[in-house]
């Protein structure tokens, strides 16, 4: 009686077990139907040939060697992320630590202001792209028009290689609405007392902000970092849709299109999945392209879950 | 006079020695200094808002120009058409794309709502072996790319469930909860204080009840702001309707139309602005109603746990 558990208290754990299941059942059979077995599928269909008609036949690393090594979009769509996470991940970043700092500044009208610089974020991103590539258009849009009127010399933005990405930064930029809220919230959590101590240090602007402010943010920086890596990762409509638009394709009802204009440089990981499985139809292949966005996503998830340091706990 | 610096300054602002002269001069410098600062930070305040508000200025001016002023390079309409918008609206199929994102975005919240609502709460107040580990698989999907998966899901829905050229493969999947959802209720539900929730089970109600007339009433503006999120990413998703809806125009979404409709009237952009104008609208109307909510979410979201 002394050292076994008591009937009642077995009954009353096995209530709460099956009580946590319960509440947890949703998850449990979302988790297990929508991840782990198209997760497992992904991982079996990227060793076989699969067109989606005839039975799947294995065919080992084929695929794998076809996709690295032949297939002619995957390096071009590697090098463009890896653009993205360098440029447009840093200049977010930045950006939006800059606009967060400049709204806890203002103090006349500061919710007009805030209300301005956040709507950006929420416009969907199919309008907001046609959007850019209408006032970036080298002919009539009335970006280079003022360009132009101020005697800069107009690039071609979203038809030239070498400022499509650069186009897609500007309306990144443009959507900062997010970190600019992220990074309000850190600003003003930052202690008084440290500014004004610093102050009576003699420490002017730039010093506080370099001592006091960002050594208080530097999580929210790594948080705004890592998960901005993440979702250029994920980055697909914005620079999918510049491309059809840009590139003038008619219609998009079962259209083949050529991915990543102009001259493959809007080209992302996830564009590859598509162009693989649903223009090619070679499922085996968009498997591997999965795999390998799926091996990157997870690496800088676990950078932002690190037990030490980390930025996301899973403990409370 | 003395060249003042920064701290001296700062520090005559801070102490000030009324009645001596050197106080005054520092006291009007310090005055200076500040509306110099106001000067600044209100001037780069309002070139900032340039650059967030004019592209939508361009695109609405561009939204009531004539079609022949569209292929100009002119900035302001001549005429002022408004019937673009009613030619946008009468176009065949906007209003089904309208509805279709409508019952997305509605079905889909409430079901992300209401299935992710008890994992969270399982996951912050009750206690069992495994915890972090589900909260750790929560995590890690929350941040998968919808593509990962997307070709066994295509063949599941599509070859064995027979639903394509519909939106259900859309919305299904979010009656079993959602990882960004449960993430963020759960964060909320940490800060309930277990008082709360002790108090009603001593007054004898169950887990069920306990959650739905303590526990919610509580985290209502939570509840809020992930309803809002989802239903923005319902009402924004491009992916999802393009693999799903895209062999069967009726079941197509704005965000998905919206691109045919461009490549249709590929030379107006007049119209295209026009429609384009008709898409935004409504997540700003939404916003404007909800602003509260939903910029605590997003701070919510940078929140450790």
């Amino acid at each position: 009686m002394s050292t076994a558990v008591h009937p009642l208290l077995r009954a009353k754990r096995r209530k709460a077990a099956l009580r946590t299941l319960a509440f947890l059942s949703p998850w449990i059979v979302g988790f297990s139907a929508f991840f782990v077995y198209p997760l497992l599928s992904t991982l079996y269909f990227s060793f076989t040939h699969y067109d989606g008609f005839a039975a799947p036949t294995w065919t080992g690393g084929k695929n794998w060697t076809y996709v690295f090594r032949d297939y002619p979009l995957f390096w071009p769509a590697l090098r463009n992320t890896l653009w993205l996470v360098v440029v447009m991940v840093t200049l977010r970043v930045v950006f939006g630590l800059g606009i967060g700092l400049l709204i806890t500044k203002i103090k006349t009208g500061a919710g007009l202001f805030r209300t301005a610089f956040y709507l950006p974020y929420l416009a969907p991103p199919v309008a907001a792209t046609m959007a850019f590539v209408f006032l970036l258009n080298p002919g009539t849009g009335p970006v280079n028009h003022v360009l132009g009127g101020i005697g800069i010399p107009a690039p071609g933005w979203f038809t030239d290689p070498g400022w499509s990405k650069p186009a897609l930064t500007v309306l990144a930029l443009w959507g900062i609405g997010d970190l600019m809220v992220i990074f309000m919230a850190a600003l003003l959590d930052v202690p008084r007392e440290q500014y004004e101590a610093a102050e009576l240090d003699g420490a002017g602007p730039w010093h506080r902000f370099r001592y006091v402010t960002l050594p208080n943010i530097s999580p929210i920086v790594m948080f705004a970092v890592v998960t901005g890596v993440i979702q250029t990762m994920q980055y697909y409509t914005q620079p999918l849709v510049a491309g059809k638009v840009a590139s003038g394709i008619i219609g998009n009802s079962g259209q083949q299109f050529e991915p990543g204009y102009p001259d493959r440089s809007t080209l992302t990981l996830p564009q590859l999945v598509y162009n693989l499985g649903f223009q090619r139809f070679d499922y085996g292949a968009a498997c591997v392209v999965a795999l390998v966005l799926f091996v990157l996503a997870m690496a800088f998830t676990a950078l932002l879950m690190r037990r030490r340091g980390g930025l996301i706990s899973a403990e409370d | 006079m003395t060249h003042a610096t920064p701290a001296t300054l700062s520090r005559g602002a801070s102490a000030p020695r009324p009645g001596t002269a050197s106080g005054t001069r520092a006291r009007r410098a310090a005055r200076r200094r500040r509306a110099l600062q106001w000067i600044a930070v209100h001037a780069l305040g309002l070139a900032a808002a340039a650059f967030f508000v004019l592209p939508f200025v361009f695109v609405f001016l561009t939204a009531v120009m004539s079609d022949n002023q569209a292929l100009t390079r002119d900035l302001w309409p001549h005429t002022w058409q408004w019937s673009n918008f009613r030619t946008v609206w009468d176009t065949p199929g906007f209003l089904t794309w309208w509805r279709n994102t409508l019952v997305y975005a509605v079905a889909g919240t409430a079901l992300t709502v209401v299935s992710s609502l008890p994992v969270a709460y399982a996951l912050a107040k009750f206690r069992f072996p495994g915890r972090n580990l589900v909260m750790m698989l929560v995590i890690s999907t929350m941040m998968l790319p919808p593509q990962v998966i997307i070709i066994p899901m295509y063949l599941f829905w599509t070859k064995q469930m027979g639903m394509d050229g519909t939106l259900w493969p859309l919305i299904i999947p979010m009656a079993f909860g959602d990882a960004f959802t449960i993430f963020l209720l759960r964060q909320f539900l940490l800060t309930v204080p277990k008082e709360y929730t002790e108090a009603a089970k001593v007054d004898g109600c169950g887990e069920v009840r306990t959650l739905l007339t303590v526990v919610v009433p509580m985290i209502k503006p939570a509840i809020a702001a992930v309803a809002l999120f989802q239903f923005f990413y319902c009402w924004n998703d491009y992916f999802g309707p393009q693999i799903y809806a895209s062999s069967n125009p009726a079941a197509w979404t704005l965000s998905y139309g919206l691109e045919s409709f461009k490549g249709a009237h590929h030379t107006n952009w007049n119209l295209t602005m026009a429609a384009t104008v008709l898409v935004m609208a409504p997540v700003i109307v939404v916003f404007f109603f909800a602003q509260k909510a939903f910029i605590e979410g997003v701070t919510l979201t940078g929140v450790k746990g």
